[in-house]
């Protein structure tokens, strides 16, 4: 009783404690160097938010006058340098890369999450490479992928080679995400699974994973966010050349590679500013989604 | 009974593998790169590589020193903190402290969404706007430090502002009531107790934001001239270990090629350095938490 006493005589002084304007002018005036702060503090919070405003303004304007119906003819050629192909190549490697990272990162974040003993110390250096992998720059990725599968492997610049590349780029942020989703299903649900006489990977398939769905699916998205903003990684394992492919063991550019190439050559300038609009559409739409799906799993949670 | 009990271990195998790929990619990343690497390293002489200032593969005889790349890839680094981190951590005291609820909501998806923009698209926006612009009213060509320097400041606000803002709102707000109860301003309590009490997650969102800004490749190759040289001044051109490695991989065979995955591996290296540190970061904010 007393407790609840004091905690609403806390409530009546805040109430009481209303600073006016004129206080505040006060203080400030006492002391300068705080008026300051609140100052440089805004014009900071401005100028982030400003850098993003006009470069999205930007492009738009930039961009959007040039999103002509040439640009998504079927076939590429040097007069429309169309991003048809690059837009095809790049579903084409997206599937290719999910194909790949999504069993392993998800089965690695069941390993982690339901099978792994706390203070494990395999657990820890899993992290600790996982953590490392989400570290590396795309270019040393890009280099391993040369390496490794253009080179060692023998599959050339490939869509394959780039899939191979990407998967494990982006297998940590599969890991992650679908860990933390996992570890969000509330204790419960297991507990009464095997109360039920299921078995331990019954319930992670009929249970857990269902119910921990929409995070990992965010994840994925999330990762493919990634995988369509991708340069650095692809050029020297994808490779840029234009046109469609006719398998996966060709050699094809994504629509960032396309826009690097244009960017690079600087001759189709225009071109260029409406493949960012496009590049720019697609990552935003791919983010948004994620972050909407997992919005709803955090209100299904609350 | 028999059955599902050989297909829980079995599955609980397979999750095994499945979960040590990441130790498993590390290793063979490593393997792969100080295999092709180091050998060229020690055949072109670790000090001839690491401290040469000549870099003219095409030369006869050839030389290959990284010296200035290693230097231009610290200077760009330095060029975005300076720009990208007094910015992120005022940025982030704004959305933890000062930001109206209905401002917030607005704010804060658009730092995400800066952190989605592919750094291609940066790299355009800078090479056809911020490069010109520089051009036009600080001289030289353009293509300079400082444009790689306003980007990759740019690129590295969403790291610093995420990583920063959650550890200023981890820090217990009776920190905050304490220093208001004391008769301090605002700004004072937040500048005196919160940010000191969240110093090593803001450390943390620096050095993640110099991971990713040593790392970037496509948005500086674009923008910083790329000549091989110690800038003197902020205009002048520049070339960063990534954009050595993206600009000359295309064409070159034998040692040119091994100095180019050789140059890799410093950057690799660098890399490593800065995840070692950040961890060290991350277990002592632990414990002293716990």
């Amino acid at each position: 009783m007393a407790d609840n006493n004091a905690v609403t005589d806390i409530k009546e002084i805040k109430a009481i404690n209303k600073v006016t304007f004129k206080q505040r002018m006060i203080s400030y005036k006492r002391r300068p160097l705080s008026l300051v702060m609140l100052i440089l503090v805004a014009v900071a919070a401005f100028l982030s938010a400003a850098a993003l405003i006009f470069l999205i303004v930007y492009i738009l304007v930039k961009g959007v006058p040039n999103l002509t119906p040439d640009l998504f003819a079927w076939e590429y050629n040097s007069d429309n340098v169309s991003c048809m192909p690059a837009i095809i190549n790049t579903v084409i490697i997206t599937f290719l890369t999910l194909l790949i990272a999504v069993p392993f990162g998800i089965g690695a974040a069941i390993y982690l999450a339901e099978y792994a003993k706390k203070g494990n110390k395999l657990v820890k250096v899993i992290r600790t490479m996982a953590e490392t992998l989400s570290g590396i720059p795309s270019i040393v990725y890009g280099l391993f992928g040369m390496m490794c599968f253009v080179t060692a492997l023998h599959w050339n610049l490939s869509l394959l080679a780039g899939g191979f590349t990407l998967a494990i780029m982006v297998l940590p942020t599969i890991m992650r995400t679908t860990e933390e989703a996992l570890l969000t299903v509330p204790d419960s649900y297991r507990e009464g699974s095997y109360g039920l006489g299921a078995g331990k990977l019954r319930t992670i398939i009929k249970i857990i994973l269902p119910s921990a769905m929409p995070g990992i699916l965010a994840g994925i998205i999330l990762a493919v966010g990634r995988i369509v903003g991708e340069t650095a990684a692809l050029i020297y394992t994808a490779g840029s050349a234009t046109g469609t492919v006719s398998g996966v063991m060709d050699s094809g550019r994504t629509l960032a590679i396309h826009m690097y190439v244009l960017a690079n050559e600087g001759l189709y300038t225009n071109q260029a500013w409406g493949t960012a609009v496009v590049l720019l559409v697609l990552v935003f739409g791919i983010n948004t989604l994620s972050a909407f799906i997992a919005k709803k799993l955090g209100s299904k949670k609350g | 009974m028999r059955i599902n009990r050989l297909k829980e271990k079995a599955m609980q195998g397979v999750f095994f593998l499945t979960a040590i790929t990441s130790i498993a990619a590390v290793v063979i990343i490593c393997i792969f790169l100080f295999y092709n690497g180091v050998p060229a390293m020690a055949k072109i002489g670790f000090g001839e590589f690491l401290g040469g200032q000549q870099w003219s593969p095409r030369n006869v005889p050839a030389s290959y020193g990284i010296f200035n790349m290693i230097i231009g890839s610290i200077y760009v680094t330095a060029g975005a903190l300076v720009i990208g981190v007094p910015i992120g951590i005022l940025t982030a005291v704004f959305l933890a402290r000062f930001c109206p609820k209905s401002l917030y909501k607005v704010l804060k998806p658009a730092t995400e969404l800066l952190a989605g923009i592919p750094s291609i698209v940066y790299g355009f926006f800078g090479l056809m706007v911020i490069v010109p612009f520089i051009r036009e009213h600080f001289g030289g060509s353009g293509s300079s430090l400082l444009a790689a320097s306003i980007v990759l400041g740019i690129m590295i606000l969403p790291t610093i502002i995420g990583i920063s803002e959650s550890a200023l709102r981890a820090v217990p707000e009776s920190y905050y009531e304490g220093a208001l109860a004391l008769g301090a301003t605002k700004e004072r309590s937040v500048f005196k107790t919160i940010l000191p009490a969240s110093k090593s997650g803001v450390l943390a969102g620096v050095v993640l934001g110099i991971g990713r800004a040593i790392g970037e490749t496509m948005a500086v190759v674009l923008i910083e001239g790329n000549q091989v040289q110690i800038p003197a001044s902020l205009t002048d051109g520049v070339r960063t270990l990534t954009a050595n490695i993206v600009l000359e991989m295309g064409y070159s065979t034998g040692l040119h090629r091994e100095a180019l995955i050789a140059t890799g591996v410093v950057l690799f290296v660098f890399i490593l350095l800065i995840t070692l540190s950040m961890q060290a970061i991350k277990s002592r904010s632990e414990k002293h938490n716990g």
